[in-house]
């Protein structure tokens, strides 16, 4: 016989411990998901205790429960529709005045409520002395303490929980928080009126719901609205109470009533809270001055982001290098084990060439995102926020804005799934949309391929121009969303700066590997169905005798074959001087024609009219188009186009010939950098982007904005270039 | 009463009055800024903004340009 499960909700302030405590009771057997319709990550996790199965779902991290931000709105939605058997409020004990505003909150809405006061250890090392038992009596909620760095305390909370689900426990009663006469009798008028229709009681308490109007929540009104005709008369009440509160007070009704909770748990707080003796010294607050010193405090943030670097990459490197050898060996014994055909070629250059492509990025992921979670978990990402808010206010963007940006040097995808540290719903979009003009690694392969054949000795120069391009473009982008998409709504900088704190090896690998996973899971289905779609544009219509390399070593005669030899042939530099050399360059041209006439190939052409304004010919047209994938494919598709052969890499001498024959000019070379640094993020980043901002429409504007960008920017350089006799 | 963005390091001082429009308002409300609560301005940031400031026993930064909306008494210094 199963019993049903019992759902417990954790709330809590941010840097309450929280998401420690949700891991110690659920360890591995959580899963991360989204809030429907959000972007905020909902976490559940099961707990067996005592014979029964414990749903735990860790809501967001809040200071209160207006809806005054995406994550408030989120966590009270959940508290007040799917009504959880227990609510357990994570209370950070060394600071329990503001935590406990929260449980003000919680004590209002009605539901059934445990306060855990965690980092218990730290309040008492603070000289704080807290009488749990009078703290239960007060509020009239039960009280266990928790230590969860230490993993202490998690059997008394969860026997807790069971005792008040059964309402075995004897603390648990309804209070009520006076907000003195005058309020009391604006709340109780509500009520009257809320009363004329039973119905309306049986879902919310009504007493919450009469102080919610008087708050001006326009959640809540709008709900009441919906409820037709009484709402209205609720609505017309409450209206009519804060206009005489206002005239009453001098001062707005949700003013009164904050100020009202701060009173009643001062008032707690002198009963059941004693501090003995100033604490000694505050390590914490010495650490901090050092790290954020006037003088010091950027160069070691300075320091800080370079080591992370230094460690993505560098250390990264190796394990990137045996995916790599693991990728190729697939490919090789796919190749080996089946017959050559269709099904071979969709493998080999389809999905494992593909997804390869991207699964290369894991161990930078990996480490980016461990390094993210020590800055988080240890404090140092709020102080990073701290020391950057003045520049990144500039853009319109929040402090914390800054690390997501700079990861976007590295690669897009993780600096995008970064942005998850940020608290406001804009700040996350706008760092969203403007995180692909930061020039990730993968398009500087085609930098060096372009700058090194047009612009010799000046190439460092002309990239360094590229980046810079980027971005002032992601400056310039920001401003102009900031000021126009989010206008108005900007978040204020109110950050709280936690103490700093060991984190603990389990939470930073959980940490870690929640944001990995979603990469891993949700990337692969995208890169795969990306990847096959390049595959079949690029090898369909297939041509018997057009097929591969074998047609030409059987001598082809086919009257296209002739055709694009002579062409290519006329277009070719690098005339073949031996047997063995004609015959690769046959093989490259036969390839280069199959190409040509695939659906890609056709497509290069079909677009290339637009491009043509910009100089590009229908070749870098297709090569655009397959750096969608990954943009580094951009320099082996101009490989094999100029029929260089396929496995040239950026510091191919040939190609860099065949280039430079082209007509290509250091003009063409420039848009063309510029309009690669700038166009469609490419496939992982598109596939972070939807999955990040839960939104198509979101998705569809980040493809489309920066089309047009990397159109209208290249346009101004090509046309620019060339007015003032530079092409 | 003079705006809390007019103090220097090391300064204390009491909230006497929140500026400013709604949620800003409401939220600074909601983390302790209220009425009566003690202000300590623990340091401001390199590049002067923003300030990190202690109230009720948490530190919490502000933009110089948010302080600015908290008109404040200032109390005398204690010396440590």
């Amino acid at each position: 016989m199963k019993k049903e499960a019992i759902s417990i909700a954790l709330t809590g302030n941010p840097n309450s411990g929280k998401t420690t405590i949700f891991n110690n009771l659920t360890g591995t057997r959580q899963h991360v998901g989204n809030w429907p319709g959000v972007t905020v990550e909902k976490k559940m996790g099961t707990v067996i205790h005592n014979g029964h199965r414990l749903q735990v779902v860790d809501l967001p991290g809040t200071y209160s429960l207006t809806a005054y931000s995406i994550e408030e709105i989120v966590a009270r939605r959940f508290l007040v529709d799917s009504k959880p058997d227990v609510v357990v409020d994570i209370v950070d004990a060394s600071n329990l005045e503001r935590n406990l505003y929260l449980a003000t909150q919680l004590i209002e809405l009605g539901v059934k409520l445990i306060l855990a006061l965690n980092m218990a250890d730290v309040a008492q090392a603070r000289g704080h002395e807290i009488d749990a038992d009078r703290l239960g009596i007060l509020l009239g909620v039960p009280v266990v303490f928790t230590i969860g760095t230490k993993n202490q305390g998690m059997k008394e909370l969860l026997d807790k929980v069971l005792e008040v689900v059964e309402d075995r426990d004897t603390v648990s009663r309804h209070i009520h928080i006076s907000y003195g006469y005058e309020l009391e009798k604006e709340i109780k008028k509500i009520q009257d009126v809320i009363w004329r229709d039973p119905s309306v009681g049986e879902h919310f308490s009504t007493r919450w719901l009469a102080v919610k109007l008087l708050e001006n929540d326009t959640a809540v009104q709008e709900r009441v609205r919906s409820l037709g005709e009484i709402g209205e008369q609720i609505l017309a009440q409450a209206e009519a109470s804060r206009e005489r509160l206002a005239e009453f007070y001098k001062d707005d009704a949700e003013m009164v009533l904050t100020d009202q909770r701060y009173g009643f748990i001062g008032g707690a707080l002198k009963e059941v809270l004693k501090i003995s003796a100033k604490s000694k010294l505050d390590v914490s607050r010495q650490v901090d001055l050092f790290l954020t010193n006037r003088i010091l405090g950027f160069p070691v943030f300075i320091f800080f982001i370079w080591a992370m670097f230094q460690l993505t990459f560098t250390v990264g490197a190796y394990p990137m290098e045996w995916i790599d050898a693991g990728v190729t060996w697939l490919g090789a014994v796919v190749t080996a084990l089946l017959p050559a055909g269709l099904l071979q070629d969709l493998l080999v250059n389809g999905i494992i060439a593909g997804v390869g492509s991207v699964i290369i990025f894991l161990p930078n992921i990996l480490i980016l995102f461990f390094c993210i979670a020590v800055f988080e978990d240890t404090g140092y990402l709020a102080r990073a926020a701290f020391i950057m808010d003045r520049v990144m206010h500039i853009i319109g963007l929040h402090g914390k804005s800054f690390i997501p940006l700079l990861m976007g040097f590295g690669c897009n995808a993780p600096a995008i799934m970064a942005t998850r540290t940020l608290e406001s719903e804009r700040d996350r979009l706008l760092s969203i949309l403007i995180n692909p003009l930061i020039s990730c690694s993968a398009r500087l392969p085609v930098y060096i391929l372009l700058a090194g054949t047009f612009f010799g000795a000046s190439a460092g120069n002309v990239i360094f121009s590229i980046y810079a391009l980027g971005i002032a473009l992601a400056i310039a982008m920001g401003k102009l969303f900031s000021v126009t998409l989010f206008r108005g709504d900007m978040a204020p900088f109110v950050m709280e700066l936690p103490p700093y704190r060991a984190p603990t090896l389990k939470s930073l690998l959980i940490h870690m590997w929640d944001r990995s996973q979603i990469f891993l899971r949700k990337m692969s289905g995208v890169i795969l169905v990306g990847s096959i779609l390049i595959w079949v544009l690029s090898s369909f219509p297939r041509s018997p005798d057009l097929h591969r390399g074998q047609a030409v070593e059987r001598g082809a005669t086919s009257a296209t074959q002739e055709r694009v030899l002579t062409v290519a042939e006329s277009e070719q530099p690098v005339s073949p001087s031996t047997p063995e050399d004609y015959l690769k360059n046959s093989d490259l041209n036969n390839e280069m024609a199959r190409l040509e006439s695939s659906l890609l190939g056709r497509l290069g052409h079909l677009i290339q009219p637009i491009f043509a304004p910009l100089g590009f010919d229908w070749r870098t047209s297709v090569a655009v188009l397959t750096g969608f994938v990954a943009k580094e494919i951009v320099v082996s598709t101009l490989g094999v186009l100029y029929a260089a052969g396929a496995d040239v890499n950026e510091e191919s001498d040939a190609l860099r010939r065949s280039l430079r024959a082209s007509g290509m000019t250091p003009l063409g070379a420039y848009t063309l950098m510029a309009f690669v640094l700038i166009y469609i993020p490419c496939l992982a980043t598109v596939a972070v982007i939807r999955r990040e901002t839960n939104s198509w429409k979101w998705t569809g504007f980040s493809i489309g904005y920066s089309l047009v960008l990397a159109w209208m920017v290249s346009f101004l350089i090509y046309q620019g270039g060339r007015i003032v006799g530079l092409g | 009463m003079i705006p809390l963005s007019e103090f220097r390091e090391g300064e204390r001082g009491v909230i006497k009055r929140l500026n400013g429009r709604g949620t800003f308002r409401k939220r600074l409300q909601e983390m302790g800024f209220i009425r009566g609560s003690e202000v300590f301005v623990e340091k401001y940031a390199p590049l002067r903004d923003p300030i990190e400031l202690v109230i009720k026993g948490y530190h919490v930064s502000l933009r110089v340009e948010e302080a600015a909306q908290i008109m404040m008494e200032k109390l005398e210094q204690e010396q440590e």
